[in-house]
């Protein structure tokens, strides 16, 4: 009990992602091995990136469901550019631009306008995806050139390390030191705690939101070309259905859905975790179908574990008052304290 | 709830898939079926040089991936792959992703691989990004044969098993409605999906053509189009006979209207006076084949594409060749030069036959 409510959720996670990788290189044979470590990286990349920027928006109590879409219009702006300039290089600056501008088009809705982002990114989830097909319909690209769609099979000096896993891990780093390490970061986490409070002490909340959702667009596009390079190919229904999976990583790592609570170490462990643990679902030949049962039922557990933990240690704390101080110290980084904080507030 | 939705929709798309082709292809004979099926398959398969049987090894894995699970066409499908599977002695797996993206079959691709299968028996879901993965797959030395649908990179598989050729479905549905109104022929119509539906106009010109050269007896009246929904198919059907008094055929092009057409007239004055055929599923259509109200439909058999793509799997994961062609049961099947193997015309079911088709 005590160790429920000292250990929080966002520590458990990697803890989990550890668990899987050493359990499941006994259970099957051929999960930690060169390729499928490989692939499991690949897999995940997209999920990944973006994960990193929708954290940022979560804690500060914002969601985009649109970055799907967006990362669909990237890669197609991406296809689109590359048929008609013959130019990678511009392709991949305008794919990331334009997931940019997307996300400047939510940000400006949500803090321009005030209204509920997500409202408005459900409205934007579609109206994106609508302008893939009108942009490509059915029409086919010539192909991409071999080194820019091989970029996914090339490995780190030899290693089993894809490119992407560089990539994802380098802007991990980065992120998570603007969040837990800068007066920008702390800003985010007040205005996840009240806007109103943020505002009376002189954050200025709409500017900080407007960044994020232009960070999170400019994130989407980047795994838009991420997910070009990994299919070779630009279509207009690609990467559907990825913005679940995005903001199941980050709810299944402890990220309070109703703002200021969250970290970046746990968000990419969840991701590695819920990657592992497909992976290695399929590696055992259980179908999609279970697959998809396997996943809905770990997350619910991410939500009940930490909530039951919660309770616990609300009701230690009513039974033995000295220890109170101790429990509460607030921690904002911290989800597996997050009920008390918001009864507080 | 997005999932449940694209699962729904795979579902529905059975019925679609059926209809429209879209893999743009042909018919098919269940394995080992009847010997009326298997001897048209021979027929087309006889134009070409014939091709010797291959060795196939024992005991090899073979994984068969669809567009999507939950699919009965790809069950059916997967069903004629679990009987090659059996006859050459292999252990056969159908895997795949619930919703039909390139993106969610490449992950069980992937999985495959690292497994080691000896082969990989794929309908592509998109015909681009599944082809990276396809090309590591042979990389590492696995087989690889497309069936139903097929990637446009074709070196990143030895064989496509296609199922018929646009040009066998316009000139079997001719025959079909010329052999149903008998010797003296008359006027016939045609009851189309959407006026827009791809497949369909292009069958239908392909019919025109035949009928002109073929069948001077018949005169085709009228084209109509039901839009593939049941009751504005069976008014489309009905007003056509209105307008049309000395009608004496309808095809349907479609699962959808030919089954539409048959209902409204197995139930009305025109039954047994007005013949109707089309591409219909054995399922939808047996009610109006024992009833007399049809005499022949059809529809390519998809349990022959899992048949035949293990097969050419099997001959491949085994050192062989499939590159000219593959020889089954004894009947030989033509590959093309981009190794496009066509199982043949659409099979045909009737009041005898239909009971042995199971989708």
């Amino acid at each position: 009990m005590s160790a429920l409510r000292r250990v929080s959720w966002d520590r458990i996670v990697p803890l989990l992602a550890l668990a899987t990788v050493v359990l499941g290189s006994f259970q099957h044979k051929k999960f930690l091995t060169d390729g499928n470590m490989t692939f499991l990286v690949q897999s995940i990349g997209e999920i990944g990136l973006i994960a990193l920027s929708m954290t940022f928006l979560i804690i500060c109590g914002e969601i985009d469901l649109s970055v799907s879409s967006i990362a669909a219009l990237s890669s197609c702006m991406l296809g689109f550019t590359w048929q008609h300039t013959g130019s990678v290089w511009v392709s991949i600056v305008v794919a990331i631009v334009v997931g940019g501008l997307c996300g400047a088009l939510n940000g400006w809705l949500v803090t321009g306008l005030g209204l509920q982002s997500l409202a408005v990114t459900i409205g934007t989830l579609a109206l994106y995806r609508g302008l893939c097909y009108a942009l490509l319909g059915d029409r086919r690209l010539k192909p991409f050139p071999a080194w820019f769609t091989s970029l996914n099979f090339r490995k780190v000096f030899g290693t089993w390390v894809p490119y992407v896993g560089v990539l994802v891990v380098v802007l991990a780093i980065a992120f998570g030191v603007v969040l837990h390490a800068t007066p920008f970061g702390r800003r985010v986490f007040s205005i996840g705690q009240s806007k109103d409070a943020a505002r009376f002490v002189g954050i200025p909340v709409g500017k900080v939101i407007f960044r994020l959702f232009v960070v999170n667009g400019l994130m989407s596009g980047l795994a838009g070309v991420v997910y070009t390079i990994r299919f070779a190919s630009s279509r207009p229904d690609g990467a559907v259905g990825m913005e679940l999976e995005v903001i199941a990583a980050a709810l299944f790592a402890g990220v309070s859905i109703f703002g200021g609570v969250g970290t970046i170490w746990g968000v990419l462990s969840a991701v590695f975790f819920l990657g592992a643990i497909r992976s290695l679902l399929r590696l055992n030949s259980l179908s999609a179908n279970e697959l998809t049962i396997v996943t809905g039922s770990l997350l619910l557990c991410a939500v009940i574990v930490p909530a039951i933990g919660s309770r616990l240690s609300n009701r230690t704390r009513r039974a033995s008052p000295p220890a109170a101080p101790a429990v509460s110290t607030p921690n904002r980084s911290d989800p597996g304290h997050q009920p008390q904080e918001k009864q507080h507030a | 709830m997005r999932k449940q939705y694209i699962r729904l929709a795979t579902v529905g798309a059975v019925a679609l898939l059926a209809s429209a082709a879209s893999s743009g292809t042909t018919p098919a004979t269940t394995a080992g079926t009847t010997a009326a099926t298997t001897a048209a398959a021979g027929t087309t398969a006889g134009t070409a040089a014939a091709i010797a049987p291959a060795a196939i090894k024992e005991g090899l894995t073979i994984a068969v991936i669809p567009k999507a699970i939950n699919n009965a066409y790809f069950d059916a499908a997967y069903a004629g792959a679990q009987k090659a599977c059996a006859a050459i002695k292999a252990t056969c797996e159908q895997v795949g992703p619930t919703e039909a993206t390139g993106a969610a079959q490449v992950e069980f691709i992937n999985t495959e691989i690292q497994k080691g299968v000896n082969a990989i028996v794929i309908s592509a879901a998109d015909a681009d990004s599944v082809a990276p993965s396809l090309q590591q797959a042979k990389a590492q030395g696995i087989a690889v044969v497309t069936y139903d649908a097929d990637v446009n990179d074709t070196t990143a598989r030895s064989a496509m098993i296609k199922p018929t050729t646009p040009d066998l479905i316009a000139t079997s549905q001719d025959k079909w409605i010329s052999d149903s109104i008998g010797p003296d022929g008359g006027e016939i119509a045609i009851l189309s999906a959407a006026a827009t539906a791809e497949n369909q106009n292009a069958w239908i010109e392909l019919m025109k053509a035949d009928l002109a050269a073929n069948y001077p007896k018949l005169t085709l009246v009228d084209v109509v189009y039901g839009d593939d929904d049941a009751a504005k198919s069976a008014e489309k059907a009905a007003a056509l006979l209105q307008a049309h008094p000395n009608l004496k055929g309808i095809i349907a092009p479609t699962t959808v209207g030919v089954a539409a057409a048959a209902k409204y007239i197995s139930g009305s004055e025109y039954k047994g006076k007005v013949q109707v055929t089309g591409l219909g599923l054995p399922s939808e259509m047996k009610a109006y084949l024992k009833d007399g109200t049809v005499k022949v439909v059809g529809l390519w058999d998809p349990g022959m594409l899992g048949y035949l793509g293990v097969y050419a799997a099997g001959i491949v994961a085994s050192g062989g060749d499939v590159s000219t062609g593959i020889n089954v049961d004894g009947t030989s099947y033509a590959a093309d030069d981009k190794g496009v193997i066509v199982v043949g015309p659409p099979a045909e079911f009737t009041a005898d036959n239909v009971d042995q088709f199971t989708f």
